[in-house]
């Protein structure tokens, strides 16, 4: 196999890994709009369980106990902004933004509270970590050419929460389409009043749906803490929760292009990074920096409606008052 | 809910806002006491450190000129109903514009032409920041919260290849350019007082708090006492009314969004012109996203973002001063009681609407039939 496309093969594992995070939040964002609220708190949940899953890892050594922290934080976080946007009608990006400035600050202060690192936790050990999964077969299919390496490298050999992520875009998908659940908040995200007058709570609805974005969020923020890195480290998120945002409005608000969108932004990022200080005939060194910025700029260039349009779901961002 | 009486006018405006803060500050301190120090010695040395040090006034003055800027942008835009999440990337692009004039002019132009200049600069490029996702909202319906989120990464992304790249102070490794020669700095407020014979303590503040408050006074006119003003409002209370009115939407929508990005863009004259007197990455800090604070606590008012902006530049003041005094909390706690004040003042500030109107009505009604015999 030549060096260029075994190279490729690799940046193409590191896809995998670097998409992760934004599949989850991606889909969290997704279940959260479709019932009608922004989420650009994305951001703030992802760093928040990152940090408790770090924290209650390294303190129970247990990376599920950790995981369910991660979780409980994150839903938390998702029932705060419920409460403002749902409960008292409140601005959506205001309560959003407010999440994630106090993910930002809480992290930290209560990380120096405890652990005394400048905000970091104590590196996991790999007991206290995802580790790699091997899929069988890798053994068997080794001697097979072309398939045998790329089962290996791509398929096998990955954290249990990548493969979770990919499982988690088809039920998705499927709770969205066939559902009571999924139907319901389709509904809300496009005609509350329709479904008011059904005689289902809007409110709840909504609170269902912000709970399972908190969930999914929860799950983003363990990887990065306990599968990707080994432990918390200040701003971990690093804008991943916008990008998921940019890469759920890229897949219009539908799980299938969501995790293409995801893929192809964690694809930037994986070339990107294999790519610092490499000269190029004609173009030079490549433009890594700007290669980062690709995912914000083709979401801007998609929301201007110049290839496709994006259709939000009409009731996004208003508050439902019922009528009396 | 739809039962309880209409708030009185000085409760809304004066009443409402401290009780949100006061809860804001509530439970910030109580994160403080959870963390294992005391919130009142915590106030205490954020007081001291933001007023009553040597010099200490001067810096809490000097972060206030940030917010008054970044705070204006966020409620000129948000006067016509649109919410600019962008100023942090239209403040950067504002100091890329004052960059670039001072890095090419500075050799050849004297200070008093450079200095006007370079702030036209920063606006321009501000303004021109905030133009592309205003069009868009325009013409094309792009949602401007999230164009303006995405143009903040741009921006920052931008910065760092232009910094890395063409910009960078031959010989060096870290993203800056080199330093402006003299003509470019703008005169330190020690300076411009020692003048006249005033002395104050040494403290990065400067002119630049003059031009923030010439916004102040600017920003009143524009939308209180103009016609573009009274079309921005008019937008802002209902898009069916200012098109039945004839209003051109589309133009006030760029218009008020390229202003609102100017504004932040002068941000940038107070950190590039004024302190840094070069071009480095992240000099923003979080300022523009802090204006959304502002705004939102001076109720897209002059005099109230001034106010606003003097409490998060005490705040930003006395938290650096957290750092010296305590072991556990640092100025991090700073975005903690941000992101609280955000929360209650901004998401959840109708949330005592009603009960505190009911409380207000019943104060009313108790001391109606007293006053009666009189």
């Amino acid at each position: 196999m030549s060096e260029l496309a075994f190279q490729l093969l690799l940046t193409l594992d590191a896809t995998l890994r670097l998409a992760t995070p934004l599949i989850f939040c991606a889909l969290a964002g997704l279940f959260s709009e479709r019932s009608g609220i922004i989420d650009i708190s994305l951001e703030g949940k992802l760093l928040g369980s990152a940090f408790a899953a770090g924290a209650v890892a390294a303190v129970t050594g247990s990376v599920y106990v950790g995981l369910l922290a991660a979780i409980g934080v994150s839903v938390g976080m998702s029932l705060v902004h419920g409460f403002a946007c749902i409960t008292h009608r409140g601005n959506q990006i205001i309560s959003g933004l407010a999440v994630n400035i106090l993910a930002s600050g809480l992290t930290v202060t209560l990380g120096i509270a405890f652990f005394r690192r400048g905000g970091q936790t104590p590196t996991l050990g790999a007991d206290q970590r995802f580790q790699p999964i091997e899929l069988p077969f890798t053994e068997i299919l080794q001697h097979v050419p072309l398939l045998g390496v790329i089962y290996d490298e791509l398929v096998s050999g990955h954290k249990l929460l990548v493969y979770v992520a990919l499982i988690a875009v088809p039920l998705a998908a499927l709770v969205l389409a066939k559902t009571r659940f999924g139907l319901r908040v389709r509904a809300v995200g496009e005609s509350p009043e329709a479904v008011d007058s059904a005689g289902v709570s809007v409110p709840w609805l909504r609170y269902r749906a912000v709970i399972v974005a908190g969930i999914l969020c929860g799950i983003a923020g363990a990887y990065l803490s306990t599968a990707h890195g080994a432990g918390f480290i200040r701003e971990m998120s690093a804008g991943k929760g916008y990008i998921a945002l940019a890469a759920m409005i890229f897949g219009k608000w539908r799980p299938w292009t969501a995790l293409f969108a995801c893929l192809l932004f964690g694809f930037l990022e994986a070339a990107s990074s294999r790519l610092i200080g490499i000269e190029f005939p004609i173009i030079g060194e490549a433009p890594t920096d700007l290669m980062l910025i690709l995912p914000y700029i083709m979401t801007v260039v998609l929301l201007a409606g110049f290839f496709g349009r994006a259709e939000a779901p009409s009731a996004l961002g208003t508050p439902y008052v019922k009528e009396h | 809910m739809s039962s309880a009486p209409p708030l009185p006018r000085w409760a809304d405006i004066g009443l409402l806002p401290l009780i949100n803060l006061a809860i804001a500050l509530v439970v910030s301190g109580l994160v403080v006491l959870a963390v294992g120090e005391d919130p009142i010695r915590a106030i205490d040395v954020m007081i001291q450190g933001a007023f009553f040090y040597e010099g200490s006034f001067g810096y809490t003055l000097y972060y206030t000129t940030n917010f008054i800027f970044t705070g204006l942008a966020v409620s000129v835009a948000f006067h016509a109903l649109l919410f600019n999440i962008g100023g942090e990337g239209q403040a950067y692009i504002g100091g890329l514009g004052a960059g670039l004039v001072c890095l090419a002019l500075d050799a050849v132009l004297p200070g008093l032409v450079l200095i006007p200049l370079a702030i036209l600069a920063a606006a321009a490029f501000g303004a021109g920041w905030a133009f592309v996702p205003a069009w868009l909202q325009a013409y094309r319906g792009s949602h401007v919260v999230i164009t303006t989120i995405m143009f903040n990464f741009i921006a920052a992304g931008v910065m760092v290849s232009l910094l890395a790249g063409p910009l960078i102070k031959r010989g060096q490794s870290s993203p800056t350019s080199r330093g402006f020669e003299e003509s470019a700095q703008l005169p330190d407020m020690q300076e411009v007082l020692g003048f006249v014979g005033i002395e104050i303590g040494r403290s990065p503040l400067n002119l630049s708090f003059v031009l923030a408050i010439a916004a102040c006074v600017f920003v009143w006119l524009l939308i209180w006492r103009t016609r573009f003003g009274y079309a921005v409002r008019t937008l802002g209370h209902s898009p069916q009314a200012a098109a039945y009115a004839g209003i051109r939407i589309p133009r006030t929508i760029i218009l008020a969004m390229a202003i609102s990005g100017g504004l932040a863009g002068l941000m940038a004259v107070n950190e590039v012109l004024g302190v840094q007197h070069r071009l480095l990455l992240n000099f923003t800090a979080g300022y523009g996203f802090t204006g959304i604070a502002v705004s939102l606590m001076g109720r897209n008012h002059p005099i109230g973002i001034v106010l606003a902006s003097l409490l998060f530049g005490a705040l930003y003041q006395g938290g650096s001063e957290l750092d010296l005094e305590f072991q556990t909390i640092t100025r991090d706690m700073l975005l903690v009681i941000q992101g609280l004040i955000i929360l209650f003042s901004g998401a959840l500030a109708y949330m005592l609407n009603p009960p505190l109107a009911r409380v207000i009505a019943s104060i009313a009604h108790a001391r109606r039939p007293r006053e009666a015999p009189a």
